[in-house]
């Protein structure tokens, strides 16, 4: 069962069409990985689902509902939240303000809250702190943490490593791992390596179309695929 | 960024607002003038139309020239009723009620309406507003007096005659030098209704609707995406910061006993405030404090000042003349640059941030 569905979904920016036509299905459950070249279209994809660039056709189905036409707003109520390439903190807040304002009713649940220092214990360390003080990992941590403070059911990520220490990595990559035992991910990323360890399905974009979708086991077995759809080198 | 809340800058900027606290409720004791006593009121009531214009500008980032307009609003309700009604507490409180309910219709409407534009076109529109309230106020000559204004009585427990204690003669009684009349009790009604409304604008950015306040004016897009309808809030903080606004202009029109377009209207007013938001510090409510206090003394006194200067320097080329009492703007412009390159953040924002860890 899909828990997104995009249906020749077409976003304009400006006078440029970006997205052409992505259709999509994301399964209940797990990491979804979408892969692309770069300026393929990704994060665009994930922008258009949170609203935050309106589709210009095709539609947003989540859970059985039409989100296209939502206010980015109503969509995060849905229970869909975004972590940006840019990590989307406030710097000026500190590490429990940022988690705060993600909360429904502006107080933490102390198991969710608990988990989180599990998963990330710097957090827990620069609770006072104000996030523009924290290292990038730090950031990325509060970003994802941000997004799991309450209960969702996506979390649409992009590109989480960029940038980022190899330790840093690997401990993130553990973090998503728990995160979609009970949460869907919907994952966009260029470092293949991590996109594989913890995808289940998968799907590369090429400018603004969907041209290629699978399980991640069958494309991470063909390397000629790999190389003519992501000209990477796994 | 901005200032994290434990800083020692922090603990000054706290200590000197505390101080000014006291020395605004102690001012009819310390300063026992009748104009120190006016400068003191219109101190206690520009730091709440201050504060409620950074509530705007400095948590919420919205560019507004409307703010004198509710001022206006709450001080020509005022004016009207007691005109109308004569000077009891009922004609005060129906001006009060018609003054904020004035300001939020139009503050509902211009945020409704405007909010979702840019802010550049948002400030026009708010300076549109606010001409054309100008122009009604000095027009509609039935209702507000036109150019001439409307002088009014306040209730008779603010009347000067009035006398709150009495010794064995029957005479006003005196408690430091100080007659216990009602010109006494106008200033504690100015003191403890800007008190009240002040603190609870402090508890309200401390709150969690600050916080939320504080992410939209960082980055609108973020606060969207996790689920904040930016224009609702930013729609809520301009009702919130008019209807403050348009009590302190009650209160200002109960303590002047007369309202008029140059008084509560002006756009030098809305000049002073945007100053006083900028001296003090952006988006630090400690800061309207000390912008006001700062430029309201200026205005009063930076002219005596200089008049006492020049005096001094009377025998020396060329000082005597830059230092004419009637060049107190000019002074006044030098003092806001140095003010703005030595504080860059605002006096309160530069000083809370000292000591802060990065």
């Amino acid at each position: 069962m899909s828990i997104l569905s995009l249906k020749a979904m077409k976003t304009d920016i400006g006078q440029y069409a970006v997205l052409h036509d992505v259709t999509l299905e994301v399964p209940q459950g797990g990491v979804f990985v979408l892969l692309g070249r770069n300026g393929a279209g990704k994060t665009t994809t994930l922008r258009s689902i949170m609203g935050l660039w309106k589709p210009s056709a095709g539609s947003v189905i989540f859970r059985g509902q039409d989100i296209s036409e939502m206010h980015t707003a109503e969509i995060a109520r849905l229970g869909i939240s975004f972590v940006p390439e840019d990590m989307g903190i406030f710097g000026g807040l500190t590490v429990e303000e940022n988690l705060i304002l993600a909360t429904a009713k502006g107080q933490f649940d102390n198991a969710r809250l608990a988990r989180i220092y599990e998963l990330f214990p710097a957090l827990e360390t620069f609770w006072t702190k104000q996030a523009w003080s924290l290292s990038g990992g730090q950031k990325q941590m509060l970003s994802v943490a941000r997004a799991i403070i309450e209960p969702r059911e996506l979390i649409l990520v992009d590109e989480p490593t960029k940038g980022l220490a190899p330790a840093i990595i690997d401990a993130m990559a553990d973090a998503f791992r728990e995160i979609a035992q009970t949460t869907t991910i919907l994952l966009v990323e260029q470092n293949f390596e991590f996109a594989k360890s913890l995808g289940r399905d998968m799907a590369v974009i090429d400018d603004g179309r969907i041209a290629h979708s699978g399980s991640m086991a069958d494309f991470a077995a063909d390397k000629p695929l790999q190389d003519r759809l992501l000209s990477l080198s796994a | 960024m901005s200032v994290s809340a434990n800083t020692t800058g922090t603990k000054v900027v706290k200590t000197t607002v505390l101080l000014i606290g006291a020395l605004l409720l102690f001012a009819p004791f310390l300063f026992q003038d009748t104009r120190a006593l006016e400068v003191a009121a219109r101190i206690c009531i520009f730091i709440v139309l201050v504060a409620s214009y950074d509530l705007l500008i400095g948590y919420t980032g919205i560019v507004s020239f409307a703010h004198i307009m509710f001022f206006g609003f709450g001080a020509y309700g005022g004016a009207i009723a007691l005109k109308q009604m004569g000077p009891g507490w009922d004609a005060v409180v129906v001006g009060a009620l018609a003054g904020v309910a004035v300001s939020l219709v139009v503050a509902v409407a211009i945020g409704l309406l405007s909010l979702r534009v840019k802010a550049i076109f948002f400030a026009m529109i708010t300076l549109a507003a606010a001409s054309v309230a100008l122009v009604l106020a000095s027009q509609l000559s039935n209702f507000t007096g036109g150019e001439d204004g409307i002088t009014y009585r306040a209730p008779s427990i603010f009347k000067t005659a009035t006398k709150l204690m009495v010794d064995d003669d029957g005479k006003v009684m005196r408690i430091f030098g100080v007659k216990m009349n009602g010109k006494l009790a106008a200033y504690y009604f100015v003191f403890i209704t800007s008190f009240v409304l002040f603190f609870a604008m402090v508890r309200l950015v401390g709150s969690p609707l600050g916080t939320v306040l504080k992410a939209i004016r960082e980055n609108e897009a973020r606060a969207e995406a996790i689920g904040y309808r930016v224009v609702s809030y930013r729609t809520f903080v301009f009702c919130i910061a008019a209807l403050v606004a348009s009590l302190s202009g009650t209160i200002y029109a109960i303590w002047l006993k007369y309202t008029g377009p140059d008084t509560v209207l002006s756009f030098s007013i809305m000049i002073d405030i945007l100053l006083m938001v900028v001296i003090g510090g952006m988006g630090t409510m400690w800061g309207a404090v000390i912008g006001a206090v700062l430029m309201v003394i200026a205005q009063y006194y930076l002219r005596d000042l200089m008049g006492v200067a020049a005096e001094a320097t009377a025998n020396l080329p060329l000082l005597p003349h830059l230092l004419d009492p009637d060049r107190w703007l000019f002074w006044l412009g030098i003092i806001f640059i140095l003010l703005v390159y030595f504080f860059p953040k605002g006096i309160a924002g530069t000083i809370m941030a000292k000591g802060e860890k990065s």
